[in-house]
């Protein structure tokens, strides 16, 4: 990436290659330690200084039950008479609060450690669920061809020109009318799930075609259909191990995407209810209080999210262009 | 270029006819529209005549081909939460959200333009690197936490914009309202405008900068300084002009997602367009304008694709000399 790399290094680090697929194997890790890829990841130091945050981020909302300093949801410990304190550094603030609590007396900083564990579940259910549909379309649209591919493409196509925010609202708007009756609580997080499934599975699928179209007339293919292996195997067993790699970039990128999406879902009050708040719910609570000055509770989950966002994003655009043979 | 014209028209008919049929079946079959129509003390009697009345014991296809021609007469039936014409609804909201995508529009391309060129001109300047980073910055901050933090700044803070709100509108017309006529509603489109055309000057931006880098490298460019022409006209004259044609397509296609977004700005700002009335719709699951959203943003979404397309050919002679 022109932005930040050094393109010279990198392109020097690359011209490696062809020897590195010589060398007898070796165990898988370290033929990472010494791949072009990992070289790659360590000359640029926004990278590195990137995943250690996602990291970081990821194992305080893997860890939020064990680290927060308070349980938001024991409603027990929670006390009215502590909603809406000001962080630590302000005045009247109570040190047992390090950013301040929201409307229901909620420490923040367990709520943001919460909310980004909310978040990041969401972000990878519906990044596997779009990746799920979007290669199983692909590959049926890929190997069987014709009509099939032609109704499935289109389809694709015409997705494609809508913003996948607009889709997503369209789908939790349909969901809820469906499943109007049921408890709320319960179906938003798997309408949610659905809905960014159902917007983003476009670009899975494109890319698993393409490259199921040049696997197909392979000869290891060709065999498998002499032999009379039926074609649902020879998808799943044979073709699909050769179509993944791509699909992990995709992934990357579109976990940032997932989760922005995600947030703005739950803002604008169609994702993830109150009562298990997202950082995007954490933040439409606090945007309610932005006005009478208590602006903590909104701008701490935003940075949260702002912060989260960033890391991953500039993970993934890393990891596409380290994986990206043309810009070697 | 006519041939391909007309094949495009028809590709954008079949587009269209697949999200009416979506539409529909969004309609027809989520939720029962007799049961969202009247109350509850209203008989079974009375149901069943409404039903026949609006038609929907009719077959399927015929139901469905009486929905696409009152769509194409823009009637889209009556809301279920305020009981008007669907309509009638949008055509009051409609001037808000336009006025509020042109400002961001012009934003976007006004800011972009000049950043994209500089970072583009002088690669290695500190300020270039300052605006990539911001960049960087403004793609990862979520729209709506964009909108939140200026809101804060601006209207909280400072006072100085208001921060919800046309602010005074004037009639234009019969129908259109505008607010670039007194000074509350120009003051009230600074902050949405901002929010909502950040992503797109970002976007903007860094596809003029690419751009441009590419084009200084290529022959002509080098040739035109050794002919000795000055900078100025070699970097407007012959380098700007051939970045433009992928910032059109760009800006075109982004058209269409200035609209789709401002659904989010106009929940911020809690700016009357008809995004905002979508997003109550689809909180209070109002079928009917779900369907003419769906339907009017698909027209704008297709519309657009097709002047691109066509532009395409203006624009690019070598495209019009390889086809025919």
């Amino acid at each position: 990436m022109p932005l930040f790399g050094n393109e010279d290094v990198k392109a020097a680090v690359a011209d490696r290659t062809p020897e590195a697929s010589v060398e007898p194997r070796r165990s898988s890790m370290s033929a990472f330690l010494d791949s072009d890829i990992f070289h790659s990841f360590l000359r640029s130091k926004v990278t590195v200084a990137a995943a250690l945050g996602t990291a970081t981020l990821f194992l305080l909302a893997l860890l939020a039950p064990w680290i927060s300093p308070h349980d938001p949801f024991d409603l027990a410990t929670l006390s009215i008479m502590d909603a809406r304190v000001p962080p630590v550094w302000m005045e009247y603030a109570d040190p047992r609060f390090l950013l301040g609590t929201d409307d229901q007396g909620r420490d923040l900083l367990s709520g943001i450690f919460y909310g980004m564990r909310i978040s990041l579940i969401v972000g990878f259910c519906s990044v596997i669920a779009a990746a799920v549909l979007g290669i199983s379309l692909g590959l049926v649209a890929g190997y069987m061809g014709g009509r099939v591919d032609a109704v499935i493409m289109r389809i694709a196509d015409i997705q494609l020109t809508f913003p996948a925010i607009l889709i997503a609202l369209l789908v939790d708007g349909a969901a809820r009318g469906i499943f109007g009756g049921i408890d709320r609580e319960v179906f938003s997080f798997w309408i949610l799930i659905f809905s960014l499934a159902l917007s983003f599975w476009v670009q899975y699928a494109r890319t698993v075609r393409g490259s199921t179209m040049v696997e197909k007339n392979k000869e290891y293919v060709q065999a498998a259909r002499v032999i009379g292996i039926p074609s649902v195997i020879i998808m799943v067993r044979h073709i699909l191990p050769n179509v993944t790699g791509p699909v992990l970039v995709i992934a990357t990128i579109n976990l940032a995407l997932a989760i922005v999406t995600e947030a703005t879902l739950s803002f604008l009050g169609v994702g993830m209810p109150p009562t298990q708040p997202s950082l995007g719910t954490l933040i439409s609570i606090g945007n309610d209080f932005l006005y009478s000055g208590e602006w903590w509770i909104a701008i701490f989950p935003g940075l949260a999210l702002a912060l989260l966002v960033l890391n991953v994003n500039l993970l993934g655009d890393w990891l596409r262009d380290a994986l990206n043979p043309k810009l070697r | 270029m006519f041939g391909f014209a007309i094949r495009r028209l028809l590709q954008a008919m079949i587009v269209m006819l697949v999200v009416a049929l979506l539409a529909f079946t969004l309609f027809r079959f989520v939720g029962d529209p007799v049961n969202q129509m009247v109350g509850i003390e209203t008989s079974i009697e009375e149901r069943e005549a409404l039903r026949e009345r609006l038609g929907l014991n009719d077959p399927i296809p015929v139901q469905f081909f009486r929905f696409v021609t009152d769509a194409a007469r823009f009637d889209f039936g009556t809301s279920y939460q305020f009981r008007q014409p669907v309509s009638d609804l949008f055509a009051k909201r409609i001037p808000a959200t336009l006025e509020l995508s042109f400002m961001s529009a012009l934003f976007a391309l006004v800011v972009g333009i000049p950043m994209g060129i500089y970072a583009g001109l002088n690669r290695e300047a500190a300020l270039s690197k300052l605006f990539l980073s911001v960049s960087l910055v403004g793609i990862s901050l979520p729209t709506f936490f964009i909108g939140i933090l200026l809101i804060f700044l601006f209207s909280v803070t400072l006072q100085w914009l208001p921060s919800f709100g046309r602010g005074e509108v004037v009639e234009v017309g019969s129908w259109w309202t505008t607010g670039f006529l007194t000074i509350s509603g120009l003051k009230a489109l600074v902050l949405p405008s901002i929010t909502l055309g950040l992503y797109q000057m970002t976007l903007i931006m860094r596809l003029i900068r690419a751009e441009m880098l590419e084009v200084i490298r290529t022959d002509y460019i080098k040739f035109a300084r050794a002919r000795g022409l000055p900078d100025r006209i070699v970097n407007f004259r012959h380098a700007l002009k051939n970045t433009m044609v992928p910032v059109i397509t760009i800006t075109g296609l982004q058209l269409g997602s200035i609209i789709a977004f401002a659904t989010i700005t106009e929940t911020v700002f809690q700016w009357p367009g008809m995004g905002l009335m979508f997003l109550q719709a689809v909180q209070n699951v109002d079928i009917p304008i779900m369907a003419a959203y769906l339907l009017l943003t698909a027209f704008l979404f297709v519309a657009i694709n097709f002047i691109v397309d066509i532009l395409y050919f203006v624009i690019d002679p070598r495209l019009r000399i390889g086809r025919a």
